[in-house]
This record gives C-alpha cells, sequence and structure tokens, in this order.
C-alpha cells in the first residue's frame, strides 16, 4: 500500500465537478480531504489518496486528465 | 535541560515529538520547532553570544541543535554588513546596508539552513543526506555532506547547466540525474521521502532546516548595533527564509535581546518571470497564491508553487512591507548597479533583491533617513553566463602594445 498528500488544485470549469468522487468510485483508492479553500470560480484541496502504488498513479492521471491540476501537499519540493 | 519542545502545526497547531517530518498528519499544515524560550530567556545574552565563535553558530541556543551535538560546520555565517553609502546615493538612501550572504563557504546563503539540517540529521542517525535541487541546494548539501562524510544523493534535472554541475559533482555526491520535466521530478520526490530511509533537507527534515535562516536576520540586528532596521528586503522563492526571518525579530523581542517594539517591514523581492507571491499580493485575496510556470534567469529563486506562499503575505501585510517584481532587464541592470557601485557581484537572485530595492526606491517609498537592508543572498559566479550574454560594457578599448596607440585610444 502506498500513501500520497496532495494538493488539488481546480479552475473555474472544474469547481462544480464531484472529481474526488469519482477517484474514489473509479479506482481502488481511498481518498480523505484534510483542508480546502473552493469559491466560486477557483479552489485547491489537500487530498490524501491511499491504495496501490499503480493504482496512485492511473488515479493522479485521472485527475490531470479531467484537468485538475495535481501536486504534493506542500508545494514545490525542488529548490 | 532540552531546549527544544517539540513540532507544532502552523495551521491547527497540533503538537509532535521531534522527527523527521514536515507535515501535519491532521491537516497537511507546515510543522514548525518550538522552543523554551521561557528557559532560553534566563541563558540567551547579548555577551553570551558575543563570546560565540565568528560563525552563525554564535546564535546556536536558538538553533534546534542541543548543546552536546557536534555541529556540521564549514564557518558559514558571520557575513559581512556593509553600508552602501554609493548605490544609497544613487537610490536616495542614506542609511542603506547590504547582507552579503554570498561570502559564505559555498557562496549562498543556503549553507546556513543545510549545516543545521545536516548537523540534526547526523545526530539523528542518518546515514545519507538527500535533496532535490536546481542549484544553490544542491551544492551545499554535497559539500557538508563531504564535510560531514555522510553518504549523499542530489536528485537534478538532466538538463541542468554545467557549471552547476560541475560545483555539485566535484564534491563526489551521487548525482541521480532525472529525465523529465518539473513536476515529474517534483512527484518523483515526493515519492522518495516516503520510501526511502534518508533526510532530504528541504523536505522531511524541513522544520529543523529552515531555522537556519533565522541568523541571517540575527546577524543584521547585532551589527547594526543590536537595532532593528526600518525595513528588510528578501527574495523570495518557496517563502521559507522569509517566515524564518519574521520569527527572528519574534525572538530577539520575546528574549530582550533588542529593545525596540517597532517590528520592521518585510519586504518581498520576485522575478516578474515567476511571481506567484507578487501576484497574490496585488489580488483581492493575497493569501491565495495560485502557481505558475516560471520562466526568468533567477533560477535560483524559480518556485512555481511555493509553500510558505500565504504567509509571505500575511507577514508582509502585517509588517507594512509589500512583495514586489522586476523584470528580466532589470534583474540584469541591477546586477550591473551593485557591481558597479559596491563592488558587490551577486546572481540574478540578488539582482532581483536590488532591483526591487531599486524600484521601491525610486517610486518614492522612504524619505531617506530609513534604515533599509536587503539580504543579498548568491555570489555572481554563479550565473555568470546572464551577463556575458548581455554586451553592456562599453569601457573597453583595444589598442597596439604601444604607448602611441594607447594614447590615441584612451583619454587620462
Ligand atoms: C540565492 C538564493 N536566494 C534566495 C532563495 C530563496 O529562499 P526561500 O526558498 O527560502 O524563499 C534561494 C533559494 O531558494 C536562493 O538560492
Ligand atoms: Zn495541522
Amino acid at each position: 500500500m502506498g500513501r500520497r498528500r496532495l494538493k488539488l488544485i481546480f479552475g473555474p470549469a472544474m469547481v462544480k465537478e464531484p472529481v474526488i468522487y469519482q477517484l474514489g468510485k473509479q479506482f481502488e483508492i481511498v481518498t480523505n480531504i484534510r483542508r480546502a479553500d473552493v469559491t466560486r470560480d477557483q479552489g485547491w484541496v489537500l487530498l490524501e489518496i491511499t491504495g496501490e502504488p499503480e493504482e496512485l498513479d492511473r488515479g493522479v492521471e485521472y485527475l490531470e486528465s479531467r484537468g485538475v491540476k495535481v501536486e504534493p501537499a506542500e508545494g514545490d519540493l525542488v529548490e | 535541560m532540552a531546549k527544544l519542545l517539540g513540532l507544532r502545526c502552523r495551521e491547527c497547531e497540533a503538537e509532535y515529538e521531534l522527527q523527521a517530518t514536515h507535515v501535519c498528519e491532521m491537516c497537511f499544515g507546515p510543522l514548525d520547532v518550538v522552543f523554551d524560550y521561557a528557559a532560553l530567556k534566563k541563558k540567551v545574552t547579548r555577551d553570551r553570544i558575543a563570546q560565540g565563535p565568528a560563525s552563525m553558530w554564535r546564535y546556536r541556543d536558538l538553533l534546534p541543535i542541543e548543546d552536546a551535538t557536534p555541529v556540521v560546520t564549514l564557518g558559514e555565517g558571520f557575513t559581512p554588513l556593509v553600508k552602501a553609502d554609493r548605490l544609497g546615493a544613487e537610490l536616495g538612501l542614506r542609511n542603506l546596508y547590504l547582507k552579503n550572504d554570498s561570502m559564505n563557504p559555498t557562496n549562498s546563503f543556503k549553507d546556513r539552513v543545510v549545516s543545521v539540517a545536516i548537523s540534526w540529521a547526523r545526530a539523528n542517525g542518518f546515514e545519507t543526506i538527500a535533496c532535490a535541487s536546481t542549484g544553490n541546494l544542491a551544492n551545499a548539501v554535497a559539500a557538508y555532506a563531504a564535510r560531514a562524510g555522510l553518504e549523499c544523493f542530489v536528485f537534478i534535472p538532466v538538463d541542468l547547466e554545467p557549471a552547476k554541475i560541475v560545483s555539485i559533482s566535484v564534491f563526489d555526491p551521487n548525482v541521480v540525474a532525472v529525465r523529465g520535466n518539473y513536476d515529474e521530478v517534483n512527484r518523483l520526490c515526493s515519492q522518495l521521502v516516503e520510501s526511502t530511509p534518508w533526510a532530504f533537507c528541504n523536505i522531511n527534515i524541513r522544520p529543523f532546516y529552515a531555522e537556519g535562516s533565522k541568523t541571517l536576520t540575527f546577524e543584521t540586528v547585532e551589527q547594526l548595533g543590536w537595532k532593528l532596521p526600518d525595513e528588510i528586503i528578501i527574495p523570495i522563492a518557496s517563502g521559507c527564509q522569509f517566515v524564518r526571518h519574521r520569527q527572528a525579530v519574534r525572538e530577539l523581542m520575546e528574549l530582550g535581546l533588542v529593545r525596540e517594539d517597532r517590528v520592521p517591514a518585510f519586504t518581498g523581492a520576485q522575478a516578474l518571470g515567476c511571481a506567484p507571491v507578487y501576484n497574490a499580493f496585488n489580488s483581492d485575496t493575497p493569501e491565495r497564491v495560485l502557481p505558475v510556470r516560471p520562466d526568468t534567469i533567477a533560477r535560483s529563486i524559480a518556485i512555481g508553487n511555493p509553500s510558505d506562499g500565504m504567509y509571505v503575505n500575511r507577514i508582509a501585510l502585517e509588517t507594512g512591507g509589500v512583495v514586489e517584481a522586476v523584470s528580466e532587464e532589470e534583474i540584469v541592470a541591477a546586477m550591473r548597479l551593485l557591481a558597479r557601485t559596491e563592488g558587490i557581484f551577486t546572481e540574478t537572485a540578488g539582482g532581483v533583491t536590488i532591483g526591487v530595492l531599486a524600484k521601491l526606491a525610486r517610486a518614492g517609498r522612504w524619505k531617506g533617513d530609513e534604515v533599509v537592508v536587503a539580504y543579498v543572498t548568491g555570489h555572481g559566479l554563479k550565473t555568470a553566463d546572464v551577463l556575458a550574454k548581455v554586451d553592456g560594457h562599453a569601457r573597453r578599448v583595444e589598442i597596439e602594445p604601444t604607448l602611441k596607440s594607447f594614447r590615441e585610444k584612451v583619454n587620462i
């Protein structure tokens, strides 16, 4: 099992879409929201995902294919 | 008596034992080291500091390393604070100071944070030190790991400039060049941290690492005769050091090392080519920092999604500072201006800082007598290529090896 701490960033087109629900439904992934800040036209969600590493990779790919920006929860790590 | 009480989440205040972790399990907020200030207050005095070494370790009491722990040091810190009268005259500032942190062992302020990080890691049983970096951080980590005799892994993007690779590789770390774009390297790192027993300086041991930055401000205040400046200009990449500089002033006040109670204005500097914090500062929602894709010659501070961005804006607003940004041309012009007026050759990040200083001064931000300090955080030889590309040097002539030719071409 693996786990990842992610920050999902939503633009205006995505704010209303239930992508986190879909992520849990379409993949063998457990989702757990830790914090969020969502307004009418943008937002971010800090999300923990757990599952098999390959499944997590597929889940992240899915989010990106839906137009969500996916970053490590703590921001850029390459300094 | 231990001076460290533990780690605490900056967002939800959940508390943790001292350990190699940087994110709150509850809310994913950043973790900070908590000191026992009541105990420190009885111990730390100006005299005690003055008796310490001529390095940043004179502030050891305020760093997260216990007294009995040997430190990994190359003599970092206690860099010159120079009064910049000639640059000040050009900008209408009579009390301008430059903290020249390019004088550190690997020529950037990163030596401060890495010295603390590796000291902590070695004392806590880590055998391998790692980092992912595009330059200054890798340079410092490789040097201090060599000094400590620890295994070292440095992850770099495959297209990193050759000059940087040389000054990292000379210390003989394991260099892993990653084929991939920035986001992919970033993602790999967050997975590596979870799956290796290594101390990643700027990731899992970040709470300890970050504390090292405070010494830059401690020294500045000591070198000003234990007086707080009116304003400090600080370059922003992740925003990590900016936040620590504010904390440093809080600690100086709390411990009675300074007598004033007026907090300096904290002003941030970014390159317009990578200005997520500046963008947010100038929006209706300064605490909502949106990621950008960096495109600037100031590569050492090109962080598109800065971890501490929102805290930077909170502090700038709280203290009456601003966040300003400059263009690529302004960065190069500022590097030349600083060199021409003060004899200091800084890298592009320093060009950003001096560029912002000049921009604010020319826009009339100061009356002239304020004490303003700019942090010059890296050496010019690190990014000499940006000057080689721009042919801005007009004061050059070519002559024959004869006095006649000299007299013809040069007016003396
Ligand atoms: C020369 C230089 N100045 C400033 C910074 C900014 O530091 P921070 O990431 O703490 O904002 C960095 C590092 O990222 C740097 O290399
Ligand atoms: Zn928390």
